[in-house]
């Protein structure tokens, strides 16, 4: 029954309905692919029992009829998701053997509608990096390869397990974060769909956090329709999260079809780069041209602090985990490590439970924090990051309705072949992505094409704050004229 | 900006992180790499313009001012690497 992997979650839905087959055959099918893909280190950690004790469950419920819209479905979850009873540890050494008393409210709402959790999947350290490569259970691989190449490349990051996983027909669909672009980078480098909802529409209680003001969960999915099933259970107001929005979840997989006629597109002209490969600059014409086609209208809009962004992210992200990672002590949880006195201890817990990327980033974050230098480095960017969401809240003033750009400026790489000089040319990698968080909006990448040497590329939909539903409308008809984009298996 | 050796150390004090000397050069030098990269903010014209404090347009929720949680204590020190009790053992503060 291994061939129940390559459902969609719509068509897999239908199955269990239908009664086709059950969730515990469901679940038992893709249990044996994580098992064959160990390679891909997509999972850290694998959870059958528990996963087929609620198939089981699950699977009654769906014999009484009383199952919910995600009954029987295999998912993915993040380590940076809190699962109670489950080692949670945002892949970093210093949570150790981390297991919470509590569920996050994301996963509690996929469990409420009858999702079964298949294990905890990889992801950068605090889901801080660009290419899974900064988790301290070791890289993830990328399904996709280069054609006539056996050089593993990475799936993205940070959400670099889930992508990876959702797009080898691991799970059905995955939980995932972005703070700068962790869920639609990694969607574009694997082929899967990935939107980052409006900073809000879902809550953060139970999620390790990395920079409270820009990180937001969403899923990774191999279709918009999948993606809009599974946003429709991980949203919604908790009154556990003060920065969670009471607002109405509209039913997003309704907007899956939906007619984009008349609907303004803008193209931003500042997402033109120089140096930009053709195959993007390709890829985004032709995107263009789909949603013309469809009855869209497009029109050129300019973001003129685009540049900034990125800057401005590498101020406030780490000024953001600096403070919440000081909560790392080596008292209350996870590693320890002794030393003469407590500032010894702390200090050397936090040198040994860190790693490489995040001690820089906290001490970066804590640098301009600091006495003397918080107005010039601090205060300066959150005065920028007013400028880029004014720079949005203008274009959408103008009767625009999304914006198109590229996701990435290129597609995935080797393992190791970036950032190990200079930090910052890891960093580059989310200079399409990082400006919608910096403005708090929701933006979606979907599978796009390939390049020359077959690796997938994706495009991304920014759209106005709470609209995903025009966001699923526009990437289904990317998705309907690029069609599916799934890799050989070389694992 | 450039940071120089003293202030790598300072730094890495603020942050409670231990950095031993042969790791200072090389944390100099990334620290310093990333602050080039901020330095174009410094171009950007912010005269007059509020620093942002929240991204979405929405008042500070405020709740009930009750208790509503509690009596949690065996899971609070469920993860503590050394605990008596439901006490959490640090090394001696106060001499």
């Amino acid at each position: 029954m291994t061939d129940l992997t390559s459902l969609t979650l719509a068509e897999a839905r239908k199955g269990l309905a239908d009664k086709t087959f059950t969730s515990l055959e469901l679940t038992d099918a893709h249990l044996s692919a994580i098992e064959a893909a160990r390679v891909l280190n997509a999972f850290v950690l694998e959870t059958p029992d528990q996963a087929r004790d609620m198939a089981k469950a699950v699977d009654e419920k769906i014999a009484k009829g009383n199952a919910g819209p995600l009954a029987g479905i295999p998912l993915g979850i993040k380590d940076l998701f809190a699962t109670k009873g489950v080692r949670t540890t945002a892949c970093s050494k210093i949570l150790g053997n981390f297991v919470p008393t509590y569920e996050s409210t994301i996963t509690s709402q996929l469990w409420r509608d009858g999702a079964v959790m298949l294990g905890k999947l990889n992801n950068d350290e605090f889901a801080m990096g660009s290419a899974n490569e900064t988790s301290c259970f070791g890289p993830v691989g990328n399904p996709w390869r280069r054609d006539g190449s056996n050089t593993t490349l990475v799936p993205g990051g940070s959400s670099g397990g889930s992508a990876s996983a959702v797009a080898a027909l691991l799970c059905m669909g995955a939980t995932a974060t972005d703070t700068g672009g962790s869920i639609r980078q990694p969607a574009a480098f694997t082929a899967t769909v990935g939107i980052k909802p409006t900073y809000g529409r879902c809550s953060r209680w139970g999620i390790v956090a990395f920079a409270s003001s820009l990180d937001q969960a969403g899923p990774i999915a191999r279709s918009t329709r999948d993606a809009a099933m599974l946003l429709r259970s991980m949203a919604g107001h908790d009154p556990k999260d003060t920065t969670s929005v009471d607002v109405a979840v509209p039913d997003y997989e309704a907007a899956i079809g939906r007619s984009v006629k008349g609907l303004r597109i803008g193209i931003p002209k500042e997402y033109r780069l120089d140096g930009m490969p053709a195959e993007i600059e390709k890829l985004w014409s032709e995107g263009a041209a789909w949603l013309k086609a469809a009855g869209a209208e497009l029109v050129e809009v300019s973001l003129p602090h685009t540049k900034y962004a990125l800057p401005a992210y590498y101020i406030v992200a780490p000024a953001e985990a600096s403070s919440n990672l000081a909560r790392y002590d080596g008292v209350r949880y996870g590693l320890r490590e002794q030393g003469r006195n407590i500032i010894e201890q702390y200090e050397n817990t936090r040198a040994e439970g860190f790693g490489a990327e995040v001690r820089r980033r906290v001490m970066i974050g804590t640098y301009v924090l600091s006495a003397g230098y918080y107005d010039a480095y601090y205060l300066r960017a959150q005065k920028v990051r007013t400028l880029i969401k004014k720079d949005f809240e203008d274009c959408f003033a103008k009767g625009v309705n999304a914006i198109l750009t590229p996701a990435t400026p290129s597609a995935a790489f080797g393992i190791g072949e970036k950032g190990g000089a200079d930090p910052v040319e890891m960093y580059l990698n989310d200079i399409f992505t990082v400006t919608v968080n910096m403005a708090g909006l929701p933006g979606i990448a979907v599978p796009a094409g390939k390049d020359a040497q077959g690796l997938p590329l994706g495009l991304q939909l920014i759209g106005r704050p709470f609209d995903e539903e025009t966001l699923f409308s526009l990437g289904e008809v990317i998705e309907q004229a690029a069609g599916r984009f799934t890799p050989a298996r070389w694992w | 900006m450039s940071v120089d050796a003293a202030t790598v150390r300072r730094i890495a004090h603020l942050a409670r992180i231990a950095v031993s000397e042969d790791e200072v050069p090389h944390l100099q030098g990334e620290l310093n790499a990333m602050l080039a990269f901020v330095e174009q903010l410094s171009e950007v014209n912010v005269e007059g313009v509020e620093p942002m404090t929240s991204v979405t347009p929405m008042q500070m929720k405020k709740r009930q001012d009750v208790v509503n949680d509690g009596e949690i204590a065996d899971d609070i020190v469920a993860n503590a690497p050394a605990t008596e009790g439901h006490f959490f053992l640090v090394p001696k503060v106060v001499e």
